[in-house]
């Protein structure tokens, strides 16, 4: 059988066969369909890659405000747009290494304190210069430049100095730090001509494809940059990213064969989806969680048992089974999954138990006023209906949970991060540090669980700078414990990133990054003949 | 003067006085629109110090009447200033977008105005008939269904089952006639249905009305047909609600076809003004803001003026 | 009630239906409007008539309270809207000369600001509640309501009858609800039918940018929205709410297409 199996997959690969025909044969031979369907997707992939063509891509999170500016890009159409444009120093891979690109090779001084990019010679901008290490340098500075507005700001101030070095850009750190490569890995950090000082939003980058129309809210058309490095990348002649925010006419435009492939496929009717011809639907688990965040140091959430209550109240299964419809895992309180590395997957898995949560919240002798969860669609997908599951489960513990929704306009600035109790989402970071840096710090401007321990803060900057990986694995578990047990962080799940493909792409690879490859399929697949 | 020519002169004069007022409101709209600029444009991934340097970049320290008087000034001389947001001129993006949405605007109102007032008509004609019940029927229909769900409905059937038309509706410069009216296919039959009932029930309703004057029944004595009746004396004598409620829809078609723009990811000024009020771009919610409104003066402006014209008894005061 | 015609029993039959399910929800609904009783999407069964929606709940239990809901704030909001508008229309066309004018640019004024903004922005600024929304709906629909009110008494009121009156002196109160009133009646009614059908669906959209009624509580234009993903594959639980809102707004305008009907005739005229 499986013989007659890679013969199929020959066919497949030599492009003879449409999947319909492959799974039909495959079940003929006993195959169940989840295997076939992946036996056909890799050996699809296998084939050679096609250049030419128009890429068409429809995103959501665009719109008439957008710039193509790294800096402030903060949703899916523009960061898509930069990493079209674009080229960052190092990637992370799918696997979670690092993935040189304008640098060509990274070094770090022992103490992990000094680091060496190397730059990549013979790298060419769209206007014609040549990548210097002096240009890497410049966009650093603007990004670190407290007067910036630029969203890695923040990762970039653990630097002491940085200095251009002939073909080399070295980095020094105030304290060390073993994942610095994964912080310059940051989307907004794309190396432009001279930092990008004089017009941020030109468009001009070392990426595969150059500007040709650009129309906010609209659509962004792209083509090849003749001079591009790298054979790898770049096999359309042309991208055109169209902006499709609601999502039932971004599933229409792929089902109409006006998009090539789409992103954030409601979980609902993925399956649905997945049943329509010429398409397929793609998952894959990544760092995104969905989160009820409560501020540890307001009431009534400052009291540990009641934290605990609502913990144990919500119904985790559930809400992976409801509202994700099964893509994605189950949370655990924590910010951290199996998919960072260095996990600690001993940690227990915190159950929906009423008794528990009917227990703590005796003990916590809350008056029964109402506790006011405050919630908006905008929040996350399905984040009114997760509300009013929770309320559901919480009732029946006799917690007195009531949902106030609010308007998606504002609910950013106005109620998370403000409000002590709201409905929120992560989309994760490469490493743990990050995560925590990010969220659990003291001095963090997102620490949204107002989590202010200096005793935590002492325990990231030393898992920060520790070279050994198993005692830094050790550290990690610690924290997450502490999270879990008495941390203001109610996560429920962590949410797959569903994309959606036609028939007609070719090289499409999961990867738990981010949404569409890591936000550049546009850039990494090709279209079939 | 002509009594009539004054009161017009005053009409007009009124409107240009709205407009001023109108932009007073919209201002003061703006100001008290919840939430910060800043922090709309950078997200949630915002850090403080990011978020002081774009408020003091932005010029969103100055005191708010200051800045209503240089915009209104600039606004007067064609200059709306750059968008706060991405740094580019107003007026450029502004153009372009309701060209667009007087372009869906125009064609919806060719289709439906006339579909409308000959529906309106028939109804009449066949008063009380299976006709006029049927049309009652499927206009109270298409008017009480939410209208993104008759857009997914038809998205669906027509442009993704059938392949007749495209389900996203873009278009840009460089496409020909032809083929941006095949684009905006969808989103026509949308809008003729949802402004299709509001329409032809008025003109049915006034004709009806003026059905009961003693000069139709003059007319019908004389013997002329039903339908010339209804056409010759009774639509003229009807103009003034009906011109009214052809205004109104005309607004909503220029002004509130937000949801049909999301829906078919149309580039219009609905979709331009929505993504800029959730940023708290406050120059172009004022642009906008003033653009609407004086659309919506405008179009007031007329149905006003003819209903002036069209009644005997103000144009002939005693 | 021989004279009734069949069509207005069927709307007079499916408007009492609407109503009077309002009135007694929690008596008639099978389940609570926020409890989650099966999987999502379930189809029609005797357990649930008319499924489940899209994370469990039963479909014919939110039906019957986002009945009410919503019947309840469109007819509030409409008679609200009619009352202000059609009295200041009448009042201002009457009265005529400076008031007319200073009423109606007043209402050229918030009328040229596009109502879902303006709702939007006052909705933001205050705490979204049922009687909140309600006077915000009814006070931006009078501006309509009131445009009309007055193109049509302008008409009437330099009618023949209207100047005798005037001329015997009769105060403007009585001159606006005895002669302008009974005559505009009939647009007036037919434009009410329409307008309670607008509010519907402006409930609807508010729900739909997130300033309607609070979840779990429920709404047609709610419900529809939670579960449009389902309608392009088939799943009918979009599609009975908005039946419902189509239903209820063809028969309440074909019980106003009635009385529109019986105040023609009560008019005389051709009789």
């Amino acid at each position: 059988m499986q013989d007659q199996l890679n013969h199929l997959s020959g066919r497949v690969t030599a492009g003879k066969m449409t999947r319909r025909e492959f799974m039909g044969k495959a079940a003929a031979l006993g195959v169940s369909a989840v295997v076939a369907g992946n036996l056909y997707t890799s050996a699809a992939n296998a084939a050679e890659p096609v250049r030419g063509g128009t890429m068409k891509v429809g995103r959501g999170g665009g719109s008439s405000t957008d710039t193509l500016d790294p800096a402030i890009a903060s949703s899916e159409t523009p960061i898509t747009n930069i990493t079209t444009i674009g080229e960052r120093l190092v990637e992370v891979s799918p696997t979670g290494n690092i993935n040189p690109r304008i640098a060509e090779s990274v070094e770090a001084s022992a103490d992990a304190k000094s680091w060496t990019f190397k730059i990549r010679k013979g790298v060419e901008f769209h206007n014609g210069k040549t990548v210097t290490a002096e240009d890497v340098l410049r966009t650093m500075e603007r990004h670190a430049n407290e007067d910036s507005q630029s969203g890695a700001l923040g990762l970039l101030r653990g630097i002491e100095s940085m200095k251009a070095d002939g073909d080399n850009f070295i980095v020094n750190l105030d304290s060390a730090n073993a994942d610095l490569p994964y912080l310059l890995s940051d989307y907004h950090l794309v190396i432009q001509p001279d930092g990008g000082f004089d017009n941020p939003g030109d468009g001009v980058g070392a990426g595969a494809y150059q500007v040709e129309a650009d129309e906010p809210g609209v659509r962004h058309l792209f083509k090849k940059f003749a001079n591009y490095w790298d054979d790898s990348r770049g096999y359309a002649d042309a991208v055109e990213t169209i902006v499709l925010n609601d999502a039932t006419a971004r599933t229409a435009a792929l089902q109409s064969g006006q998009v090539h492939m789409i992103d954030r496929v409601e979980p609902k009717i993925a399956k649905l989806l997945d049943r329509a011809p010429n398409l397929h639907v793609k998952n894959v688990s990544g760092r995104g969680h969905y989160v009820f965040i409560m501020h540890t140091d307001t009431g009534p959430f400052n009291n540990n048992e009641l934290r605990l209550a609502l913990k144990y109240a919500i119904n985790r299964e559930e809400m992976v089974d409801k509202i994700l419809r099964g893509y994605g895992g189950i949370g655990n309180d924590m910010p951290i999954n199996a998919a960072y590395p260095l996990f600690d997957d001993s940690i227990p898995q915190r159950m929906h138990d009423v008794a528990k949560a009917a227990e703590h919240y005796k003990k916590s002798g809350h008056d029964g006023s109402p506790i006011i969860l405050r919630v908006a669609d905008g929040a996350f997908p399905g984040a009114v209906d997760a509300a009013a599951l929770f309320q559901q489960s919480a009732q029946a513990a006799g917690i007195p949970l009531e949902i106030k929704r609010e308007p998606n306009d504002g609910y950013w600035s106005e109620v998370w991060n403000v409000q002590p109790f709201c409905a929120s989402y992560w989309s994760g970071r490469p490493v743990q540090d990050q995560m925590y840096t990010t969220a659990y710090l003291s001095t963090s401007d997102w620490n949204d669980t107002r989590w202010k321990r200096e005793s935590f803060d002492a325990q990231i900057i030393a898992a920060r700078g520790e070279l050994d990986v198993a005692k830094r694995k050790e550290m990690y578990s610690q924290m997450g414990r502490i999270i879990h047990d008495e941390g203001g962080l109610i996560c429920p799940m962590f949410n797959d990133f569903v994309d959606a493909i036609s028939d007609k792409v070719g090289g499409y690879e999961a990867d738990p990054n981010n949404p569409m490859m890591n936000n550049g399929a546009q850039i990494k697949c090709w279209l079939k003949a | 003067m002509h009594p009539v020519l004054t009161l017009v002169a005053q009409r007009f004069a009124l409107g240009l006085l709205l407009l001023f007022a109108a932009s007073a409101l919209i201002f003061a709209g703006t100001m008290i629109l919840p939430g910060d600029v800043a922090q709309s444009i950078l997200g949630q991934s915002a850090t403080p110090e990011a978020l002081e340097n774009l408020r003091r970049e932005l010029g969103l320290n100055e005191p708010p009447l200051q800045r209503y008087f240089s915009w209104l000034f600039n606004a007067m001389q064609g200059d709306l200033g750059t968008a706060l947001t991405n740094g580019r001129d107003i007026a450029d993006s502004l153009s372009t977008r309701l060209g667009n949405t007087l372009f869906l605007a125009f064609w919806a109102a060719v289709v439906s105005v006339p579909l409308a007032i000959f529906l309106g008509l028939l109804a009449v004609r066949y008063k009380d008939r299976w006709p006029d019940k049927l049309i009652s029927a499927v206009t109270l229909a298409s008017i009480s269904i939410p209208e993104f769900l008759i857009g997914y409905v038809l998205m669906y059937f027509v442009s993704v089952r059938l392949g007749w038309f495209p389900s996203v509706a873009m278009v840009n410069s460089s496409m020909s006639l032809f083929e941006r009216l095949n684009a905006i296919a969808l989103p026509i039959a949308v809008l003729t249905l949802v402004v299709l009932a509001h329409m032809m029930r008025m003109t049915r309703a006034a004709i009806l009305n003026v059905m009961q004057s003693a000069y139709i029944e003059t007319a019908e004595l004389k013997g002329l047909s039903s339908f010339k009746v209804i056409y010759r004396h009774a639509l003229p004598n009807a103009i003034a609600p009906i011109v009214n409620v052809v205004m109104l829809n005309m607004a909503y078609l220029v002004v509130g076809v937000v949801v049909v723009e999301v829906v078919f990811v149309y580039p219009g000024m609905g979709q331009y003004l929505v993504d800029h009020v959730s940023k708290r771009d406050v120059p172009v919610v004022q642009a906008c803001g003033l653009i609407f409104a004086a659309v919506y003066i405008c179009l007031n402006m007329i149905a006003d003026i003819v209903s002036i014209l069209a009644n005997p008894r103000l144009r002939h005061p005693k | 009630m021989k004279n009734i015609p069949l069509s207005a029993l069927v709307g007079l039959f499916f408007t009492g239906a609407y109503f009077l399910m309002a009135i007694f929800a929690p008596l008639i609904a099978p389940y609570g409007v926020g409890e989650v009783v099966g999987d999502v999407w379930e189809p029609m069964s005797s357990t649930y008539l008319l499924g489940t929606d899209n994370i469990g709940r039963d479909l014919l239990s939110r039906m019957i309270y986002g009945g009410r809901t919503t019947i309840f704030i469109a007819t509030a909001g409409t008679v609200l809207s009619f009352v202000i508008g059609s009295i200041l229309g009448f009042f201002a066309a009457v009265v005529g000369g400076w008031m007319d004018q200073v009423l109606s640019r007043f209402v050229d004024l918030i009328m040229s600001i596009p109502t879902l903004i303006f709702a939007l922005v006052v909705l933001s600024v205050t705490p979204v509640t049922i009687p909140v929304l309600i006077v915000v709906m009814g006070l931006l629909d009078s501006t309509r309501v009131y445009r009309l009110a007055r193109a049509v008494a302008v008409d009437i009121s330099v009618m023949d009858y209207v100047e005798a009156a005037r001329l015997r002196g009769e105060k403007t109160a009585w001159i606006i609800f005895r002669e302008i009133l009974p005559n505009a009646l009939s647009p007036l009614v037919a434009e009410m039918g329409l307008r309670f059908i607008f509010m519907v669906l402006f409930v609807s959209t508010l729900s739909f940018l997130g300033l309607g009624v609070q979840p779990p509580e429920a709404d047609w234009g709610g419900i529809v929205k939670e579960n449009k993903e389902g309608i392009v594959y088939g799943i009918p639980a979009a599609l009975i709410p908005a039946f419902a809102i189509a239903t209820l707004a063809i028969s309440v305008n074909l019980v106003a297409d009635w009385v529109l009907n019986r105040t023609t005739s009560l008019k005389g005229g051709r009789g």
